[in-house]
């Protein structure tokens, strides 16, 4: 742990920026009841009411206060597209692991499957397939995470497989380790600098999609406070110079540049790389 | 030599061709998640059997799957796209006009990108590590960042809440004069490009770097040549694989990033009928959208590939 602050010490002040930018998400996602003045869905004055008085950031569309909304936003928003990030990883890391060291025909198999999946472009594939299923939260979340896994899969696979042929291993398949014991013992740790970067880079690509397709009516639905489906709610306003709408989106945006920044860092820091 | 080429070619080819064939196999099958199936999807619980079955035959879901899949893929290829189910007209009606409208805005967006991205990126590496490059590189990391909504209402808002000089709706009317279309682009197209020139600025450079780091470039610094033509000569030949790989694979992004961009600037394109579409699970105009995009961009990857491929001169020059 102390060795955690003295490398953030060190680090670059946008990897700082980065790091405290997490954390006050982090805390707004799990405080949200206590600091919200309002409920997430409560109903409390006319629509669009200006800034100030009650309403620090005034109303949206149906008089629900926004900065209330705002905090409970970071709760779903992020929690969800948390969720699917955390799940496409079990899956594709687990697949890319088990590739990586079983080999032959699984290795095969399950490259040619993520091929395939990998040549229909992402948002079109969602659609497909939210369209069909409906947009609940779970079928958001599975739909995602299971697309994502496929990218979560060639990095896994392609960083374990050089792990994979060292003598270490070698060692542990004579001992007769299991598939279990040696995906999670041997593999894993040693796979584990580049995987967490990209659960980084993951994350904030999800995040983006999920805030995409809430901007498009397709993802988190109403009433749950969300920060896509907030702007699309308001964009009405943006066409009278009033930039409540572009809050949430500035949400997003923050959000992700923190992430990128810290991942830029570790990543930077990972490969050794000078200049 | 070119014997070893054409082979990679015709191969990469066959298997662009193979996943054409498995995405719109998927894309066909997709519709078998729904509980029941598209007839009783649509006219919803109370419909009577006998009513479900009339408008299954009608719509030929009581062929096997097989046949009913060669029949949807071989009307496809001759135009004919189904009926949507929403407003019973002829999906190639609705699609027509609206994909020239999407090809139109991501080739205008490419043509602004592109050159812009790569001037930056190689500007980028040359001075890399100046507060030019610096400050290139965080803007882009945080464009990347940004939701293209986000990038999309600040244009509107600076542009055309504040300045008034573009509109920030950009429905066309059919009729439209070429002023007129350039004048309602000019938004969506900036949007575009800022997203994509970031990514395709920094691949860029980043491919650059790499071979500017090699000992053959080193080489021709220590001969004395000139910086223009260390990059011209030496360095420009090795980068155009990897740089002429990041562009296309861009351009197969901007055929799908433009549905975000359509649905803000209410822009008459295959993404707002995309989206329009998913939300009134008018499931056979889903398809045929996502069948168009997918293929385009199926096509534009095997492009980039192939592109690849041929502008390797390792490729060109195999050893023994």
């Amino acid at each position: 742990m102390t060795r955690l602050f003295k490398e953030l010490y060190r680090a670059p002040l946008s990897a700082q920026f980065g790091f405290l930018v997490i954390i006050v998400y982090v805390l707004l996602a799990v405080l949200a009841p206590v600091l919200a003045p309002f409920g997430e869905t409560e109903i409390v004055g006319d629509g669009f009411a200006p800034w100030g008085g009650d309403f620090l950031l005034g109303t949206d569309n149906l008089g629900r206060d926004m900065f209330s909304r705002l905090i409970y936003g970071a709760r779903n928003t992020v929690g969800i597209a948390f969720a699917a990030t955390l799940l496409a990883f079990l899956i594709g890391g687990l697949a890319g692991l088990v590739a990586a060291l079983k080999s032959g025909w699984v290795d095969q198999g399950l490259s040619r499957l993520v091929d395939i999946l990998m040549a229909i472009p992402q948002l079109i594939f969602a659609l497909l397939i939210l369209s069909v299923v409906g947009t609940t939260a779970t079928s958001l979340v599975l739909v995602i995470a299971l697309l994502d896994a496929t990218r979560v899969f060639r990095l896994t696979r392609a960083v374990a497989m050089n792990v994979v042929v060292q003598d270490f291993v070698e060692a542990a398949r004579l001992r007769g380790e299991g598939l279990w014991w040696l995906a999670t013992r041997e593999v894993l740790p040693n796979t584990a600098a580049p995987l967490i970067a990209e659960f980084g880079l993951r994350f904030c690509f999800v995040f983006l999609f999920i805030s995409a397709l809430s901007f498009l009516g397709l993802g988190i639905q109403p009433p749950t406070a969300d920060w896509g489906s907030m702007v699309r709610d308001n964009a009405v306003l943006i066409t009278f110079g009033n930039v409540t709408p572009l809050l949430p989106a500035l949400a997003v945006a923050v959000l992700t540049v923190g992430v990128n920044f810290v991942v830029d860092w570790m990543l930077h820091k990972s490969s050794g790389l000078k200049g | 030599m070119v014997k070893s080429i054409l082979l990679l070619l015709v191969q990469r080819l066959a298997l662009g061709l193979l996943s054409l064939f498995a995405v719109s196999v998927i894309i066909f099958l997709a519709v078998g998640l729904l509980p029941g199936d598209i007839a009783q999807a649509m006219l919803g619980q109370a419909a009577t059997d006998e009513t479900v079955a009339a408008f299954r035959a009608q719509l030929g879901l009581d062929q096997p799957p097989l046949m009913r899949f060669m029949q949807w893929i071989g009307n496809f290829l001759q135009g004919d796209l189904g009926v949507s189910l929403a407003n019973q007209r002829e999906i190639s009606e609705l699609v027509g006009a609206r994909l020239g409208n999407t090809l139109t805005l991501a080739a205008m967006a490419a043509l602004v990108s592109v050159p812009l991205a790569l001037l930056l990126g190689m500007l980028a590496a040359l001075y890399r590590n100046s507060w030019f490059d610096r400050a290139l590189n965080t803007s882009a990391l945080s464009a990347v960042s940004f939701p293209e909504f986000f990038v999309a209402y600040i244009l509107i808002m600076i542009f055309s809440v504040k300045l008034g000089w573009f509109p920030s709706i950009s429905n066309l009317a059919p009729d439209a004069s070429f002023a007129e279309v350039f004048e309602r682009s000019v938004l969506p197209v900036a949007t575009l490009s800022l997203v994509v020139i970031a990514q395709m600025m920094r691949m860029t450079r980043a491919a650059l770097i790499n071979l500017l780091a090699s000992p053959y470039i080193e080489m021709a610094r220590l001969k004395g040549i000139s910086q223009a033509r260390i990059i011209f000569r030496h360095a420009l030949p090795n980068a155009l694989a990897p740089i002429v790989n990041v562009v296309a694979l861009n351009l197969a992004y901007l055929v799908v990033g433009v549905v975000v961009v359509e649905v803000v600037f209410v822009y008459p394109g295959l993404g707002q009928l995309l989206v329009d579409s998913v939300a009134k699970r008018d499931i056979p105009v889903v398809q045929a959208c996502s069948l168009i995009f997918a293929a385009t961009y199926v096509v534009l990857n095997t492009l980039a590939d192939v592109l690849a491929i041929a502008s390797n001169p390792r490729l060109m020059h195999p050893k023994g």
